[in-house]
């Protein structure tokens, strides 16, 4: 593996216990939320990572940024392994690494102005002389495109899209390295989606920020990713080159998923032909054997119910973790 | 007589900062069967306009100033709230944005599917549990018998999405009000969950109130369109010349700033200036200091809804006056 990498995760499981029994609370089985992924990304790359439902985006995001303790496996940030700090020095290195959540509402702090929650932010981040934490705040407020003359005013008195310009200037207020961003559009209409993505593509650009996009629609994260990762069950089963991903997906998962994408014209859009999928979404409590993908998947064969494919290179672009990658896609193209 | 017929509705909320006219005049009605999309900018009134009419708006600082919403004969705005009761959750059900607001965190899943039933419908507990596997089921949650006793936050959010899809159609009510129902969702599952709204409908002649920033889920799910934006309805009329025929400019802008029509790379596209403070009374139509097409005369008078012929209704003048013809977006 390269080891100019800026984040590094190596074979990352998380799990969750499901537990019965008020008195006496045994373990009965557990959530392979996340279930061995592996990741690299360099310094200033955006990754856009997509994903049905509860497939665990969410969760490997805030693994990453040791939200949330992993079962095993490691996560490493510009040489140091997050995973193996813990108490005082995984505190003092948060702020190398933010998130963003999908709810601004919620992760707002309903009775702090704007200035009393950005302020807060960056004054546990550094020292700033009391006359200076004012035109700081200003300053912040300019970066993601807010007026400073509202810096007094209450999360509620602002839009969607406001609030999430607000959480993003308090995630950019210890100047991290890393921010993953959890559905920050998703709640915000297209409009205002687009600022916010602009926006994020800006920072990141000008930050040398590197930046993990959670977002469930595909034709979102294709603006602003150069790459993109495909999360099926716990597990990246497709992983390239943003433009590859969307134009010419290769596992059968994101083919449906890339079909499935709604199109703003009404006739298009009644005659369109999707990839429907049969069966239910699998559970994560007893993930199918073999390919987790196999029992909706309109390819499969019985080799596909053995064992879990691994990534494998095809194109010289993307990777794809199926078993007939080859056969799915050479006498397609 | 339409199902659900709407008039001159306007919810204002007085708060410190002033008054915030939220909804300020709108007037929309939704037939037996049929799925009336609702698209606008966020803070536009979309939901406020839905949560008035299930008396759903926090009083104070809300407060709905006027108008009716008359539903199978009853007005829900002036009701008492035992009827209200009686329709709300029952006859009209409604599916919320955010899944954790109308989930009790406290309460296994269960216990909160059952509720409705067991509140308007004469059946045994056992009977309701069973009805309440088979909704988690129909609306694809994996082994619904022993997921049904979990809690909202041991969902994903997707699937807490559906828990909640399923308690508002367990009562089967005649009108679903669905705000933004699916954008927790990832496509493949949000074209199941539309589908599954939509054959509902057809089984059991559901009408649907659609609320999406989506046009593309609108496109594909909505009979008639509403457009809004500053708390008032801007245009209106069916899907396909909503989309091919815009008339006014906020819903063509709206269009051209949709991602998925633009190139990598580029900087999308994004409506010019803020959206309006909606505290403040504008003069003129709202959308006048981001319109490209805006004259002088755009910033005085008032601007209401006028449909042509084809029932197709925007309030911008020049359009009705035939000064300006907008053209559709180029993906047509
Ligand atoms: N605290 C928890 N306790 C138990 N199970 C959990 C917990 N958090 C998540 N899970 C489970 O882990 C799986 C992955 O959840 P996660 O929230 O990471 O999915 P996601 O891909 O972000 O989904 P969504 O798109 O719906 O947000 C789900 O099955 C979920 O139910
Ligand atoms: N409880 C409240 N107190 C004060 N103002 C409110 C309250 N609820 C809504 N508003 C205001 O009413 C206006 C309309 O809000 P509404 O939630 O209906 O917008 P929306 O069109 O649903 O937007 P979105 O797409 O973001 O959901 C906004 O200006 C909002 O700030
Ligand atoms: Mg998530
Ligand atoms: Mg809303």
């Amino acid at each position: 593996m390269d080891d100019n990498s800026f984040l590094q995760v190596k074979d990352l499981k998380t799990h969750f216990s499901i537990e019965k029994g008020l008195l006496f609370r045994r373990q009965v089985g557990s959530v392979k939320a996340v279930d061995g992924v592996s990741l690299t990304l360099a310094r200033g790359e955006i990754l856009g990572l997509v994903g049905e439902s509860g497939c665990g985006k969410s969760t490997l995001g805030r693994s990453i940024l040791q939200l949330v303790k992993q079962k095993s496996g490691s996560v490493t940030l510009d040489g140091k392994e997050l995973t193996a700090i813990t108490g005082k020095s995984l505190r003092s290195s948060r702020a190398d690494f933010q998130m963003i959540f999908q709810d601004p509402y919620a992760s707002l702090n309903p009775r702090m102005t704007i200035y009393d929650t950005l302020s807060e932010a960056l004054q546990s981040h550094k020292e700033i002389p009391s006359s200076e934490v004012s035109a700081a705040v200003g300053s912040l407020m300019t970066k993601v495109g807010l007026s400073p003359r509202f810096m007094r005013k209450y999360p509620h008195e602002f839009s969607g899209g406001q609030r999430q310009r607000i959480a993003i200037a308090r995630a950019l207020a210890v100047e991290p390295k890393l921010i993953v961003a959890d559905e920050p559009v998703s709640a915000l209409d297209v409009s205002i989606q687009s600022q916010i993505i602009n926006l994020l593509a800006k920072l990141s650009r000008e930050m040398d920020l590197t930046l993990i996009f959670i977002s469930h629609d595909l034709s979102v994260v294709k603006h602003i990713s150069d790459r993109i990762a495909v999360m099926y069950l716990g597990n990246i089963v497709e992983i390239g080159p943003a433009e590859e991903v969307f134009h010419n997906p290769l596992h059968p998962y994101t083919k449906a998923l890339v079909s499935a994408i709604p199109v703003p014209d009404p006739k298009k859009e009644k005659e369109r032909k999707r990839i429907l999928l049969s069966g239910d979404p699998p559970s994560p409590i007893n993930p199918p054997v073999g390919c987790a993908f196999h029992p909706r998947c309109p390819h499969v064969e019985e080799e596909c119910k053995k064992a879990r494919p691994e990534l494998e290179p095809f194109n010289g672009k993307s990777q794809a973790a199926c078993v007939r990658l080859q056969a799915l896609n050479t006498n397609s193209i | 007589m339409p199902l659900l017929d709407v008039r001159n509705l306007r919810t204002y909320f007085h708060t410190r900062g002033g008054i915030t006219r939220a909804v300020d005049g709108v007037s929309f009605h939704v037939d037996k069967g049929e799925t009336l999309g609702i698209v606008g900018e966020s803070g536009s009134g979309k939901s406020v306009t839905c949560y008035s009419m299930m008396g759903l708006i926090p009083q104070p600082p809300g407060r709905i100033e006027g108008g009716e919403a008359i539903f199978g004969g009853t007005d829900l705005l002036s009701c008492s709230d035992e009827e209200l009761r009686s329709i709300r959750g029952r006859r009209v059900a409604m599916i919320f944005q955010d899944p954790m607001t109308s989930l009790n965190p406290f309460m296994r899943v269960e216990d909160q599917l059952i509720e409705p039933l067991m509140i308007h419908q004469d059946i045994s507990k056992a009977d309701a549990i069973k009805r309440a596997i088979e909704s988690l089921e129909e609306v694809g949650v994996p082994e619904a018998e022993k997921r049904i006793r979990s809690y909202p936050h041991e969902f994903s959010g997707g699937m807490r999405q559906r828990v909640m899809i399923a308690m508002a159609l367990i009562t089967k009510p005649e009108l679903l009000i669905a705000d933004e129902p699916t954008t927790a969702l990832d496509v493949t599952v949000q074209a199941q969950i539309l589908e599954l709204i939509a054959n509902l409908q057809k089984e059991r002649g559901m009408a649907v109130v659609l609320i999406s920033h989506d046009l593309g889920v609108v496109a594909g799910a909505a009979d008639r369109i509403m457009v809004m934006y500053s708390g008032k309805v801007v245009e209106t009329g069916e899907t396909e010349s909503v989309f091919y025929n815009p008339r006014h400019p906020y819903n063509r802008a709206l269009q051209k700033s949709i991602p998925s029509l633009q190139q990598k790379g580029e900087e999308l596209y994004t409506i010019p200036g803020m959206p309006p403070d909606p505290t403040q009374i504008v003069e003129g139509c709202a959308f006048a200091p981001r319109c490209e097409f805006a004259d002088e005369a755009c910033k005085s008078g008032l601007y209401e809804l006028k449909a042509s012929a084809s029932e197709h209704a925007t309030s911008c003048k020049r359009t009705q006056n035939k000064e300006i013809i907008l053209t559709p977006n180029a993906n047509g």
